[in-house]
Parts: C-alpha cells; structure tokens; sequence
C-alpha cells in the first residue's frame, strides 16, 4: 500500500510540475466547452425567413411585425402556396418559414387557441434549434401581452417541424460530446503519454526490475488521472448547467456510475495504446487517430449518424464514445433511468472488460 | 612549427549564461592542419565554446576569429569552411551511406556531378563499395562513425570540429578512425576534437584543459606531461580538473 | 561460491543475433567487469540477467535462482542501474530516491549508510531537478537508486559511459567500497582502460564473449612483442610498415606509431634492420607494454582464427 501511495505521489509531481500537462488536464476543458459553447451557438442576426399567411389578419400581421421588427429576421418571401415551401427551402435561400392557420385571429378568439407552423432547416441543426426558439420566445412575448386583456389565456400552439433532420439530434449535444472528449483526452491520452514517457527515458526498465508487480505499475500510474477525470468530469457539468443552463434531470448517481464507467474504459484504452506505442511521437499519433478523432467526427457529437453512409455508421457502433454520449442525453435532458440505458451500459462494460483483458495480456513483466 | 598559420584565433572570449559564467575569459590559438584536443570535466564549458566556435550562438564578448571570418557577424562564411560531427547527431538512420553522403554533398552546394564522382572515391576510400546501399541503421556504430567523419570532411573545410567522436567505438574501428583523421590533418584540414578518452589526448598535437569555464592548461601531451610530473594524460587530466 | 551463472546463453532479435553461446560465471562477492564496444550485446546480456528479457536458448542463474522461473526473488535482491540513467528529470534528486526507496518498500533513513558516501556529495542539491544536473551527478544519482534497497547484486549498464575522466575514477572508487562491503557488482563498459579496475572481466564483441580472466591474466596472455617507434613521415612509414608481412599491426599514436610483430622472434633487433632495409634509419624503436585496448584486439583476432 505503501508502494502504491509513493507512486500516486510521484505521478502527482509529474502532473503538477509540468505546465504542458497542466493546460491540458484543466484549461482544455473549459475552452472546449466555452468554444462549443459559444461558438457553435453563434447569435443569431438577420435569419432570412418566409412567411406563409393563410389567414392575413391583425394577429398575424402584428406577429410578422414582431418578428421583423426583432433584428433578428429578415423577410425574404412572402410565400402563398405550400408547394411554394418545399421548393424555398431547396434554394437555400430561407432558413425558416413560419405558416400561419387558416382564420388564424378568429379561432383565437373562437376558442382560445391558434396553431401556428415553424418550419426550420435542420440540416445545421444547432442554428436551426435556435432560430425556432427565437421565433418562439418572440411569439410569447407578444401573447404575454395580449393575455393581459383576457382573463382567459389564449394559447397559440407553435408547431415544430425540423426540415431534414427531424429529431434536432445535435441540441445541447456539444456538452455531452465535449464531455465525452475531455475524458477520453485525459483519461486516455494522458495516461497513455505518460507510461510511454516511462519506457522512453528508461526508468520503466528500473520499474520491471523493481518487485512492483505491473498491476501496481498501471494502478500507480492511473489513479491519478481517475481522480482528475473526475474533477473534470464535475467542472463540465457545473459550466453546462451554470452558463448554458443544461438540463440534468436524472439522477446525478447514475450519470457519475456512468462516467466512471466510461473513464475506466478510456483508461484501458490508454493502456492499451501504451503497450503498442515505443515512443511518445507514436503514442500521440495513436491516440489521436485513434481516439481522437473517432471521437469528434464518428460519435454524432458533430455530425449526426443518421446522415452517414452504412459504411461509417457501423464504424460509429465500434466507438465507445456513442454510447457514452447516447447515455448522457438521455439522463441529463431526458432524465431516463438505468432501464432506458442499459443496453449501452453493457455495450460500454463489454468493451471495457475487452480492452482491460487486451492490456493485461500485452502488458509483460518483462521487455519485449 | 612556431610559423604555422593560425586558423582560429580566440581572444577573451566570455559566455555567460545570467549570472553562470560558462567560458570564462579564454584566450587560445589553433594551427593549420593542427590535431588539437579539446578536454575537460562534464560542465567545463566544451560544448558552449564550441557552439560559438561554430557559428551557433553568440558569445557575450571577447573577439573570435574562425578561419578568418568574425563569429559576431560571419556566421554564414565560418559555416561554410567548417565540418562537425559528433556522437550522437551525424547520419541519417534511415538512409543509405550513399544517400547520405550525397545529401551532405548536396547541402554544401556541391554540383551533381562532382558529388557523384566524390562519393564513388569516398565509398571507395572507406572500403565500403559492398555494403554502401546499406541503411546506416544496419551497420556497426564503429563503420557509422567512420561515415559520418568522412562526410564532415567532404566538402573539404579549413576546419572539422569533432564532438566525443569514437565513444563506445570498438579499439580496432577506433584505430582505423584515427587515422582517418591523421590523413585528413596531413591534408591540411585543422581538427579540433573533444574526447573522454585519455590515450586519445595523446594522439594529439596539442591539448588544452578546461576545468570550471577556464583554460587550466595548454601545451603538447609530452611537455603536459613532463610539466606535471607524470606518465600519462590521464594523471595530467586528474590533477589539473579535481582541483 | 558463484553468484551468476551464465551457461550457453543465446538471443536474437528478428535476424539480429545479439548474443550467442555466452557461458561464464561470476564468483561471489566480486566487481566484474564486462568489457565490450557499443552493440557487443552487453546490454542484451544485462537484461536478461536481471530478468528483463529470456533467453531464447540456455539458461542463467543468480545466487542459485533462475531467471525466468524465479525472477519475483531476483527481483527483490537485485539493483539495477541501466544504461540511460533511469531518473525522473522533472523530479528532484530527492524525490527521485525516495520514489525508489518507497518501490522497493523502504525509506532513504532506514537505508541511509548504503548511499551515504555517495549521496552525501548530492545533498547540497537536493532540490534540484534531475534534469538540471550534470553528467557524473546523474551517474551518481542513478547508483544511489539503483542501492536503496540494499541489493546483494548489483548491475551497472554502461554507468560512465559520457562520463568525463574524473567522474569515471570517483565511481570506480566507490564500486570498490561497495563490493568490500559484502555486494557482487556486475558492471559493463565500452572504456577498455577499464578493465584495470575490475576484479574479473570477461571481452565482448558482436554478441560473443571472446574471453574471461583477471585483467592480470589477460594482459599476460599477449604475448607479441610491442614497440613504438618516432617517424617524421608518419604515414608513409605507416604504409612500409605494413608492407611488411611479418608486422601484425602498426597504426598511428599520436607522434608515434605501434607495432605488433608476429612473434617473439622478431623483436627489436630485428625491427631495425627491416626498417634500415628499407632506408628508414636512426629510428629509436622502444618496447611498451600491451595496454587492454592491444588485449582486446588481439581477442578478437584470436577468437575469429580460431573459430575459421
């Protein structure tokens, strides 16, 4: 035990005493979801939308005025027809188009409720999820002030239709994804660079001599990152839930059981690149290629899988990080429990148990 | 002996590195065609002299002539007229000895045909036709080695700096390698060479001893010897850098 | 009593092979010295005595344990020091030892007699980074790692290779303290001048070892005269000389040359009237003494003539 907490130590110093390591262990995160965050959520300003109004009303004028008058939108085309719809999207020219009901201010008034239709192009679906929550907050407001007359709140029901991307798979998408990315760059990365860095500069010759068995080898060398994969992990969530006001609606318990589950599995990963890799040039490469960059373009955190040749989308099956991210949206925005999840947490535990039993086998006590 | 031409002048030449004075105050001449020996403890302050002696970094002050070019502001021209080789940089791994051979050419700004022609004469030379489209990776350190000198001189510099150039060469290779530098010397080529090896000191014409940033000692290895009263450079180097 | 033993060891890497049929032993309580240029496979022998690596033919035993069955107890009695000083340089010379120490389940004050004589030359620097001391302070460092735990055998890969000449006879002295207190050191170097130092040695050369005695007995068995002579044209002496089918060897000594002749009979009388023949005269020729690097040479050229 002794030997283990000397080593946990020694790891310590290596972290604490290298800025390099530091930036990456505690700055990265935060820029990565700051970036997502802010950039990827750029403002909206001067969104080109048409407008198809069926009933031609003071409602509807007041609402279109709204809309205008926002800075937010621009009006490109006054559309008559819904064929019209179809084609205006095509051309690329509108990112959203807002129909108004047929007798739209008199079934308001008739029965307290209007429909109303938001269609939006989806194909860049971060933007497309913000233009229809705009138009949607802008319609509120202007209800707020209509229902101030009434005693009867009227109701006009926006209906949402994402054109090519039904689902708004990406929404709130970046903090899970970033999440995913933080830990396996820690987690993996990291741990793999330093055992390598111990085969480069000969003291892992000294280790093997020494009557440390390798399992206190790799343990020595990985607690370290587990504790501040944790850490990680938490400061995500916080910034999530305090700047982008991220939801976490399931139970906390098992979004960090998962977490865990998923860092271990980074982990082995890492590890197992490790005994793959002689230099810390080749064990950057590795894990760059493969887990780096899996991670940002195959595991929907990016581009949606839907949208992806066959091909790449059973690549998406083999990357740990699908399932990591499937699991936090659902717990986070949907509050599912274990039962809705449990698939890919086997799935996950699956690919751990692989990667440890991998490792285990090519980690020797001796060189090779 | 006293009216050869001297080909690298140092006077007061001082580096210093914050407060931590690395050379302090040298002052030294080498030869034409001269083996000089350049010894000293780990952290005497060998390795910074020579780097300002190649043109590599500046020293703080002091003036310095190599090959009659100034080291403040002919940097490109000493670069030029000088070789280096040392232990652990020489040869690219993954190419061949006559690929590499002809990139050395190459970057002096040889012409193709004269690189062609040198290159045959060199593998020639070494007595390495058989094996010169070996990887140098493949062969033994003491026939890399040999290479790597053979191309530091084969542009033909007034001057070949070698750094630490035979260590953990076997005692025959070692040999052959010296006496490739005898024949470069008696081709007029100055060498100036730092080693661990004591027996090496005695190969040369003169050798100066560093200790601390300064030059304890400078003369021939017998006059060395006969000053301080012992048999072998060994002991000359024990007395004058354990002080 | 034998502590290593060594017996038909053979290794390869792929076509590589990096040592072949090495058989030899090393007493108790010795400083043996195995002698060998860079690539001998010195370092491949040094693994797999210290159970790094297995053999692929033949065994080795140390203090009577087996290296691949028993390596856990090699192990344990075992300090190593390889060839690249094994030390965290971002760690300090302190915190280096102790890391050390705490591996082998032990502390710098329990242990603190074994390193004292050559940690007490670190102490000035112990918070100074690993990386920010000299060649022959890294040195000195890595032994105190490599001594911590008080091993009954210890292994030095090269440990004054780059190592200036002042910092190589410290060591040594302290190699000596080291085995009177009782330990078998195995040390390997590429210095062949060396070879004085050690109790026993054994020459390597392109994975063999060509031979095994006490540098005495080493340096007795060469038995061809040596001179050196004093030439003005060096290298064209050098050319005549070798002309001469009876001279073995003559090559460049600074301002002289050496010669081996093929055998006693040809000694210094004889020299001289092959040169004044061949109208080099007034030369003073002087007999010197077979140095290891002369040894060595001659082992090897003994060792290849006996084997073709």
């Amino acid at each position: 035990m002794k030997e283990f907490l000397g080593f946990v130590k020694k790891e310590f110093i290596h972290i604490f005493r290298d800025s390099r390591t530091l930036v990456v262990l505690f700055g990265l995160p935060v820029a990565q979801i700051l970036i997502f965050g802010f950039v990827i959520q750029n403002e909206i300003q001067d969104v080109r939308i048409a407008i198809h109004d069926k009933s031609k009303d003071p409602v509807t004028f007041d609402i279109t005025n709204k809309l205008l008058s926002s800075g937010f939108f621009r009006l490109e085309k006054y559309l008559t027809s819904e064929k019209e719809t179809e084609t205006i999207f095509k051309t690329g020219r509108v990112r959203e188009v807002i129909v108004f009901d047929d007798d739209f201010a008199e079934t308001l008034k008739r029965e307290g409720t209007a429909g109303i239709q938001l269609l939006a192009d989806a194909s860049d679906p971060n933007s497309a999820r913000m233009i229809v929550s705009y138009t949607q907050a802008i319609i509120a407001t202007y209800l707020k002030e209509l229902n101030r007359d009434h005693q009867l709140p009227l109701i006009i029901e926006p209906r949402v239709r994402m054109m090519y991307n039904a689902d708004l798979k990406s929404a709130f998408m970046f903090v899970p994804g970033t999440m995913a990315l933080v830990l396996t760059l820690v987690s993996a990365m990291m741990t793999c660079i330093t055992i390598v860095r111990e085969k480069e500069t000969g003291t892992m010759e000294a280790l093997l001599v020494s009557p440390l068995r390798p399992v206190q080898i790799i343990a020595g060398k990985v607690t370290p990152y587990i504790l501040l994969s944790c850490i990680n992990a938490v400061v995500i969530l916080i910034l999530g839930y305090f700047i982008f006001q991220l939801p976490i609606r399931g139970s906390l318990l098992l979004l960090f059981g998962e977490t865990i589950l998923f860092i271990s599995l980074a982990l082995s990963l890492g590890i197992m690149i490790s005994t793959m890799s002689k230099t810390q040039v080749v064990a950057m490469f590795f894990s760059a290629f493969v887990l780096l960059l899996p991670t940002l373009l195959l595991s929907g955190f990016i581009f949606p899988i839907e949208n992806m040749p066959k091909v790449l989308q059973w690549l998406c099956y083999a990357m740990p990080p699908k399932y990591f991210i499937t699991i936090l949206r659902s717990v986070m925005l949907k509050g599912t429990g274990i039962a809705e999840v449990w698939r890919e947490t086997l799935v996950l535990t699956g690919m751990l148990v692989f990667f440890i039993s991998v490792s285990a086998v090519r980690f020797k006590v001796r060189l090779q | 002996m006293n009216q050869r031409k001297t080909i690298i002048s140092v006077n007061n030449l001082v580096k210093k590195f914050g407060g931590f004075v690395a050379n302090d105050n040298l002052t030294f001449d080498v030869h034409e065609g001269e083996i000089f020996g350049f010894l000293g403890a780990n952290g005497a302050g060998k390795t910074t002299a020579i780097r300002i002696l190649c043109g590599l970094s500046y020293p703080t002050s002091g003036k310095i002539l190599v090959s009659g070019f100034d080291v403040y502001t002919q940097r490109e021209e000493i670069k030029r007229n000088i070789g280096y080789m040392s232990q652990k940089f020489s040869l690219y791994e993954d190419l061949n000895i006559r690929e590499n051979i002809r990139f050395y050419g190459g970057i002096y700004g040889m012409s193709s045909s004269a690189i062609r022609r040198k290159t045959d004469e060199l593998i020639e030379e070494l007595d390495l036709s058989d094996i010169a489209g070996t990887l140098i990776r493949d062969i033994p350190l003491g026939w890399r080695q040999k290479v790597a000198f053979s191309v530091a001189v084969f542009h033909e510099p007034k001057i070949v700096f070698l750094d630490e150039p035979t260590g953990g060469v076997d005692p025959l290779t070692r040999r052959q390698f010296w006496e490739h530098i005898y024949r470069a010397a008696a081709r007029g080529i100055t060498v100036f060479i730092t080693t661990h090896y004591m027996d090496e000191a005695e190969y040369c014409e003169r050798v100066s001893i560093m200790a601390e940033g300064r030059i304890e000692a400078l003369d021939s290895p017998e006059n060395l010897k006969n000053n301080y009263g012992v048999k072998t450079m060994d002991e000359v180097f024990l007395k004058i850098a354990r002080k | 009593m034998v502590s290593i033993n060594i017996n038909g060891v053979d290794k390869s890497y792929g076509q590589v092979k990096a040592v072949q049929q090495a058989s030899f032993e090393v007493p108790g309580n010795c400083l043996f010295g195995l002698i060998g240029p860079d690539g001998a496979g010195k370092t491949t022998l040094f693994r797999m005595i210290t159970t790094l690596l297995i053999p692929d033919q033949g065994n080795i035993s140390v203090f009577g344990f087996d290296t691949v069955r028993d390596y856990r107890k090699i192990r344990l009695f075992t300090g190593y020091m390889p060839g690249r000083f094994s030390l965290y340089p971002d760690l300090t010379v302190g915190e280096n030892i102790s890391f050390y120490a705490t591996i082998f389940g032990t502390t710098v004050k329990k242990n603190y007699h074994l390193i004292k004589p050559v940690y007490s030359l670190l102490e000035p620097f112990r918070d100074r980074l690993a990386s920010n001391l000299s060649g022959g302070m890294k040195q000195k460092l890595a032994l105190c790692c490599a001594l911590i735990h008080n091993p009954k055998l210890l292994v030095l890969d090269e440990p004054t290779t780059g190592v200036d000449a002042v910092s190589r006879k410290e060591f040594w002295e302290t190699l000596h303290q080291l085995k009177d207190s009782g330990m078998t050191i195995l040390v390997s170097t590429p210095y062949m001048d060396e070879a004085a130092r050690c109790d026993r040695i054994a020459l390597m050369q392109a994975g063999r070892i060509m031979d095994q005695d006490t540098p005495g007995e080493i340096l007795s068995k060469f038995r061809v005269p040596l001179f050196e002579i004093r030439a003005n044209d060096r290298l064209g002496t050098l050319e005549i000389l070798r002309s001469i089918p009876e001279i073995k060897r003559a090559y460049l000594f600074g301002q002289y040359i050496h010669i081996a002749t093929d055998s006693e009979r040809h000694g210094a009388e004889w020299l001289k009237t092959q040169l004044s023949n061949r109208g080099i005269a007034n030369v003073k020729i002087t007999p010197v003494v077979a140095d290891f690097e002369d040894c060595f040479i001659d082992a090897v050229e003994n060792y290849t003539t006996h084997r073709t």
